[in-house]
Formats: C-alpha cells, structure tokens, sequence
C-alpha cells in the first residue's frame, strides 16, 4: 500500500498537502482500494469555507457512495475538474492527479491533529 | 461467520472479502469492472457455494414442489430447470429458487444462502401434508458459476458431456476434469452465457482448479459477488432483499410469467387477485437522465416533488457507462419514458422509466 511519507492523513482516510497556507486533499491509496471502481466525484462546495469534519462532497463507486470529509477547516479555493471525466484517475493516482480539492487552510495549528505516514500505516496496515 | 470450502484460495488471490448471507464472501479480485466486462467479454469464474441445495425425492416430491412454489413443476422434464418463486399465506416472496428435475421422483431446488433455513422451515411445515423426502445438502455442495460467451469452449475441453446438448436452463450430471456426478447446468445469473458447476465439498478444489487453468485460454478472471450484482442487474433479474421480499407480491415485480394459475399453490388466491384486479406499485427499470448513482433505499418522486416508489437496485452499468436502477413505482408512473426524479442526498435528479434488460 502506498503511504507517501510528505503528507498528511485523516482518519477519514483523506490525505494533505501542505503548501504554504494551502493544501490539496484527496483520498488515500487505501480508501480508493476499499470504495473499488470509482465512477463520480460530487464536489459543490468551491467558494465554501468549511470545518475540519464537514462533508466536502461525495464519491461514488459502482457499489458504494462515501463522503468526503475536510481534514482541516479551510476555503474550498478549487475543485479538480478533471475528475468530471476521469473519476477513475482516484483509482490510478490517488496522491497525483486524482487530488480533489485545494483549501485555504483556516489555523494552520489544526494540521497538528492529523497523522504522518508512519502513524496512518498504523491505522490501515493489519 | 461461515467459510465456503475454497476460502484458502480467494484469501490467497488476495480478493477482498466481505460478510454476505452470514459468510465470509469474496467480492472482488482485481477490481469490479475488470471482472464485470471479462464475464461479458470472456468469462469468468465466480464461487457461489453459499447458495443452499435441498434435495426432494419419493413419489409425492413433485405435489409438494408444485404447493410451494409459483411455476408449474409439472412442465419439467428430466434434465431441465426452471426459475420459480416461494410464495408466502399473504402473496409475498419467502424467496425465489431454481428447480432442478432429475426424474420423476428427484429434484433438486437451489435457494438463496440468505434465506436457507427460511425456506426450510417454510418447504417442511408444508411437507406434513405430502411427506416427501427433504434433504438440506446446503453445506456438502460447492457452486460455481463459469459465466460468459467463452466458458463453454474451455469448459468442453473438460468433460465428454457434450455441452453443445445442454440447452439453456437444462442440466446434466457427468464427469469434469475426472470427477464423477458434477451437475453441469447451463444456467447463471449475468446473461453472459456460460455454465454452472455443483460439486461435493471433496471434489470442489480439484474441479476448481482445473476450470481455472482451462480459462487461461480466453483470459477467465476471478470474478466477485461485486460484479455479479451489477451482471444481473444489467439484464434485470430480481435479487432477493431487494426486488424480492417477504412483502412483494410476483405480479408486482414483474413475475406473472413464473406464477401459474392452473395449480394450487401457497398464497394463491392472493396473487391471483393482484392478477385480476391489478396491483398498486409496478418494478420498473431506470436510467439516470442527470448525473448521480441510484442506491436501494433512496426515495422516487414525481417531477411535483410527491413520493411515488423507492428504489430496490442501483448502479453504475460498467458495460453501457450510465447509472441504471431498479424501483417500485405507483401504476401511474411506470409507463415507459416516464420523468421520475430520484432523492440523492437531499436532491432530486432526473431519471426516465426504460425498458428492460438493460443490456
């Protein structure tokens, strides 16, 4: 399983990465694998400034619907649209091009909340 | 949580499984759609043994089949299957089942492994009255399906029974891969075409394996319970706890042609009134006109916002790249090209009543 070690991960299985007082977030590697052949990315919040836990958008996979959960309090500055077309690319690049929004992060000190890679293997890896 | 036989092996291929029917079931392999589009394409092999077998023998099986269940038994031949329904005192669905005629005095009937003790208790409270021989054989049988347009070369290779002679929804037992009795039945449950092969627990890694190396010819994958529902909903076919429960009736879900009014039969005169006298919901089949996945549960309106049915099935169709749903929806709206409206996550998309199979 891939558990990059520059970012940083939610117990909601989303990942963050911080760039400056920005951050992309997508889903982790695990989560893609658990939902299976991903087929929409729901996400109509672009311009929402939302808490750590609020329901970003949604992902649907042929079998299951999951939301998506912002992993620190931020402003949706931007939506990835190319997951309009590709929803698959969650699947094959979920830490490259299957991101799925950058944020504005509101406090930068609640990134202190999240886990390092060793800390979300952990979580994952039985 | 119970194990089918060959659980090593799924384990092993590093599939994913999940608790269905109170066993630990492989739901996919290499991932839904790879699987999904090679049975459709090629074939692929799926391990169902959680499915339940009762054996009926003795001079009075077939008057107790033809109480119990909707279809005609009596139309059956030696060799030959037929779809049929449990109905319950009150016109609903103890389950639906697969009746196997060996001969006059032998069938097998194949049950859902959801409902396996159910539809015992159900078929022998019935059986006092005709005392046949019943014998739950659920846990000394393996199934495996071998589904798609190229199962049935490879698995010629395998068998002297000439596969070519068995039609659709007819069997025959014989020899596979060296292993005497296997029911070779050319039935399944994706419209792809293909067998299904019942063997005893003994002889089901040996079978197994061999089907999987002949597959190797034309690419068969492992295939999940994940694909095999998309499968058959592509084409339609009710699954029981979602089409099907103790609650629907078969002239709702659109079963009038396995419910036959020329016999007695449980819950008879109630459905025969649905017949006569119409029912009030219809299961129709969707797609989806706006963008969203319909998922069993999720409310149906009408385009005035009144709720008019709810969905039983949903997903996204891997082979014809929409969403496509199954529902019950009031008489009124389920006239195909009907506008209907599905509620996901608080908002109304738009979906259209269409025929049926969807592939």
């Amino acid at each position: 399983m891939n558990i990059p070690d520059n970012l940083k991960y939610s117990k909601d299985h989303e990942w963050v990465r911080v760039e400056g007082d920005t951050a992309y977030v997508g889903i982790t590697d695990f989560a893609q694998g658990e939902l299976g052949d991903i087929v929409f990315v729901e996400i109509e919040t672009e311009g929402d400034t939302l808490d750590a836990h609020d329901v970003f958008g949604s992902v649907e996979a042929v079998k299951t619907v999951s939301d998506l959960f912002m992993p620190v309090g931020g402003t949706v500055l931007e939506v990835n649209s190319n997951l309009n077309d590709n929803p698959e690319l969650v699947n094959s690049d979920p830490y490259g091009e299957g991101w799925m929004v950058k944020i504005k992060i509101t406090d930068a000190a609640e990134l202190d909340t999240l886990m390092d890679a060793a800390g979300y293997r952990d979580l994952v890896v039985v | 949580m119970k194990e089918v036989v060959l659980n090593h092996i799924h384990v092993g291929l590093g599939a994913k499984m999940v608790p269905f029917a109170g066993f630990s079931m492989p739901v996919s392999y290499k991932g839904l759609n790879i699987e999904h589009l090679a049975v459709r394409g090629s074939a692929g092999i799926f391990d169902v043994s959680h499915m339940g077998e009762f054996f009926v023998t003795g001079p009075n099986a077939l008057d107790l089949i033809q109480f119990v269940t909707s279809n005609d038994a009596s139309k059956l031949v030696d060799g030959q299957v037929q779809y049929s329904c449990l109905p319950n005192e009150n016109g609903g669905a103890v389950d639906d089942l697969l009746v196997y005629r060996y001969h006059a005095e032998k069938f097998l009937l194949v049950v859902n492994a959801s409902n396996i003790e159910k539809d015992w208790n159900h078929i022998s409270k019935y059986n006092e009255r005709f005392g046949a021989t019943l014998s739950n054989q659920s846990d000394e049988y393996c199934l495996f399906a071998v589904q798609g347009p190229k199962a049935a070369a490879f698995l010629q290779t395998l068998t002297e029974v000439n596969l070519s002679d068995i039609p659709y929804y007819n069997f025959r037992v014989g020899a596979m891969a060296g292993i005497e009795e296997v029911i070779i039945s050319n039935t399944g449950y994706t419209g792809a075409g293909g067998f299904e092969l019942y063997v005893k627990n003994a002889d089901a890694e040996k079978l197994w394996n061999a089907v999987c190396e002949a597959g190797k010819s034309v690419n068969m994958e492992y295939a999940g319970l994940g694909c095999r529902d998309t499968l058959r909903l592509e084409k339609a076919f009710c699954l029981y706890g979602h089409e099907l429960n103790d609650t629907t009736s078969p002239i709702e879900a659109g079963l009038g042609w396995i419910t036959k009014f020329t016999k007695d039969f449980v819950g008879r005169s109630i459905i025969e009134g649905h017949k006569t006298n119409g029912v009030s919901r219809k299961l129709v089949g969707f797609e989806m006109i706006d963008r969203g996945i319909p998922r069993q549960g999720y409310k149906i309106m009408d385009a005035a916002g009144n709720e008019i049915g709810e969905v039983t099935s949903g997903t996204q169709s891997p082979s014809l790249g929409k969403a496509i749903g199954l529902g019950y929806v009031t008489v009124e709206n389920s006239s195909l090209g009907t506008e209907i409206f599905i509620e996901i996550r608080d908002k109304k998309i738009k979906a259209s009543v269409i025929k049926t199979p969807f592939l």
